[in-house]
């Protein structure tokens, strides 16, 4: 009863949050680029959930989800350059990148901690070189350019896509909620609580992580495949190892195995990182102001948001090491028992 | 009758280290054995063999299949073994800390539920009714043990002695013919332990289990099992009834020195 409850719940609000930004959207209250912002958010969002899952849940530290959401993107990109329908491309490239997890994982999570973070770390970076390499297939260094988009009409993309990327996020939160809460879910816990002891109560600690670990990859591609045609270009410097990090703070900050943490530091982390880009020159501006200088600013924003992202990570682990939520979870039944 | 378990002629090297030394033990149905030894004999290493965390560099552990053979299941991975019908509890308690009680337990029966994971994702009708059958049947085997009112509780924490007795519940709950207690009585006081020998004998006779145990109390050992085997330096040095082995000078050798048996 308390899950059907919960997940009458969650299509609720989830419905009535998407009606509410669709008619903010149609009434242009939310204009086109803060639609964009929010639909990078919602494809953060996805790929911290597929690291949480890996990493948060089954306490496998991976740190190539770049990768990942790479050839997700590449996959759906050169489908849809080839004339793919937009359904197929999507759930192909999602697939290709499932079964690239899969491949990886088979040798890979035989390693345990930081041995498979850095063998994730350089998949990630391999990944990146060969698309720069294979550039008859990928555009090479230059981009993979003219992805056909959401729409036809380039000036509704964004509308388009938030049409496509909100309904996934959710079914991704509903899938990962779903998984951790069931038995499946519980033993992939007691991986990240005691191999040892997980291994001595029958779970198949190897197979449960390989599927943990090619959920993880199915679900970062899967955001990446709705990343070619919501941006429309793709570049292999987008999808280097400061990108996974990335990732990895957004989960660590909002609590390593909490998935609304994760939800609530994607957006907030996504708006922030936004911010940093565009403000950086009014910022720099007045800083340098402050201390006397001329306007026109010395000081450069844009690389210092990896030093602010740092900062915070820093301040975290000495005030709350465990995340903004731990392993808790914002339960919207606690929410509304106080209504009834 | 034929052995329920049987290990022979087992042995383990480590590098240059032969830790444990044809070691030979037969279990029947039923039976309670307790496995002694000084500190540093074997005995954890010989549970690691019969779990499969170890595997033996020699020798043979046959596990009766309850269809009239046998199968060896020396080297096989732990939870395959697992699954067999060996379960263990830990000398160093291994519970699933930030887990709750009743999720610990439910872990060891995961590879009993009947739902597979594209059920579980979309929540098909399987789903929902497996779950609230592993939650009665958990609450269930709670409540015999009495910490049902703390089935929401973080396994963490739970006091001492029932952080013990949740390792013991855990392992049953993957349905065993064989229980293997890892030093179930250790950092228990002289009250807890007389409780958790009542707790063993009662487990043996309700689940009809075969139980082997490593212990340092002598007044659990001697108090509760049937038949000992005792281990020093990985070697099997006297086996038989509890009462000819607190008599056995060999045993009392290897526990108190050489003055002791003359003295």
């Amino acid at each position: 009863m308390r899950i059907l409850k919960n997940l009458a719940l969650l299509a609720g609000l989830g419905g009535a949050l998407f009606a509410v930004l669709l008619v903010l959207i149609s009434t242009g209250i939310i204009d086109d680029y803060s639609l964009q912002i929010l639909c990078t958010a919602g494809l953060n969002i996805m790929v911290a959930l597929s690291l949480n899952l890996i990493s948060g849940f089954t306490g496998q530290l991976a740190l190539g989800h770049a990768g990942f959401l790479a050839v997700g993107a590449y996959s759906t990109g050169i489908l849809l350059i080839a004339h793919v329908p937009l359904p197929l491309a999507i759930l192909g490239g999602a697939l290709i990148t499932a079964l690239l997890g899969f491949l990886i994982g088979f040798p890979a999570l035989r390693l345990r901690g930081d041995y498979l973070a850095i063998v994730t770390l350089g998949v990630g970076e391999i990944i990146r070189v060969l698309i720069i390499n294979l550039g008859d297939l990928t555009g090479g260094a230059s981009g993979l350019r003219n992805i056909p988009g959401f729409a036809h009409n380039i000036m509704v993309n964004n509308p388009a896509a938030f049409l496509w990327i909100f309904p996934a996020m959710f079914l991704v939160v509903a899938l990962v909620a779903n998984l951790i809460q069931s038995s499946q879910g519980r033993a992939l816990i007691s991986i990240r609580e005691d191999e040892v002891a997980s291994q001595a109560m029958g779970v198949n600690i190897f197979g449960m992580k390989l599927m943990s670990f090619t959920v993880s990859a199915f679900i970062a591609g899967l955001a990446g495949a709705l990343y070619a045609p919501f941006i429309g270009y793709l570049a292999p410097g987008g999808f280097d190892f400061l990108r996974s990090v990335f990732f990895v703070i957004i989960v660590v900050l909002g609590g390593m195995g909490s998935l609304t943490g994760t939800i609530l530091s994607g957006v907030g982390l996504t708006f922030l990182q936004e911010a940093l880009r565009t403000n950086a020159k009014d910022w720099s501006q007045s800083v340098a102001s402050l201390f006397g200088n001329a306007p026109g600013g010395t000081i450069d924003f844009v690389p210092m948001s990896q030093v602010l992202f740092g900062a915070i990570l820093v301040i975290l682990m000495i005030f709350r090491p465990e995340g903004l939520l731990g392993t808790k979870e914002l339960r919207l039944t606690k929410l509304f028992r106080g209504a009834k | 009758m034929t052995p329920l378990l049987s290990a022979k002629h087992l042995s383990i090297q480590f590098g240059g280290l032969r830790a444990v030394h044809d070691f030979n033990l037969d279990l029947s149905t039923g039976e309670l054995v307790g496995l002694i030894g000084p500190n540093g004999a074997g005995k954890t290493t010989v549970f690691n063999m019969l779990t499969g965390v170890y595997e033996p560099t020699e020798g043979t552990i046959e596990l009766d299949n309850g269809r009239g053979g046998v199968e060896n299941i020396a080297g096989l991975p732990p939870h395959k073994i697992t699954r067999r019908g060996l379960a263990r509890t830990f000398q160093n308690i291994r519970l699933f800390k930030s887990m709750t009680v009743w999720e610990n337990v439910a872990v060891a029966r995961h590879f009993l539920v009947p739902y597979n994971l594209p059920q579980a994702l979309l929540r098909l009708p399987p789903f929902g009714k497996a779950e609230a059958d592993i939650r009665r049947e958990i609450q269930d085997l709670l409540t015999i043990f009495k910490i049902d009112g703390k089935a929401e509780w973080r396994a963490a924490n739970l006091p001492y002695g029932e952080q013990r007795k949740l390792e013991i519940v855990r392992a049953l709950a993957s349905k065993p013919s064989v229980l293997l207690l890892d030093e179930p009585a250790a950092g228990m006081n002289p009250q807890e332990t007389l409780e958790l020998m009542d707790l063993i004998r009662f487990v043996k006779d309700e689940y009809k289990l075969t139980v082997l145990l490593i212990e340092h109390d002598m007044n659990l050992v001697m108090g509760i099992c049937e038949r000992l085997v005792v281990l020093d330096y990985g070697r099997t040095i006297a086996a038989g009834l509890p009462a000819a082995i607190r008599a056995n000078p060999v045993v009392i050798k290897a526990y108190l020195g050489e003055d002791a048996v003359h003295a």
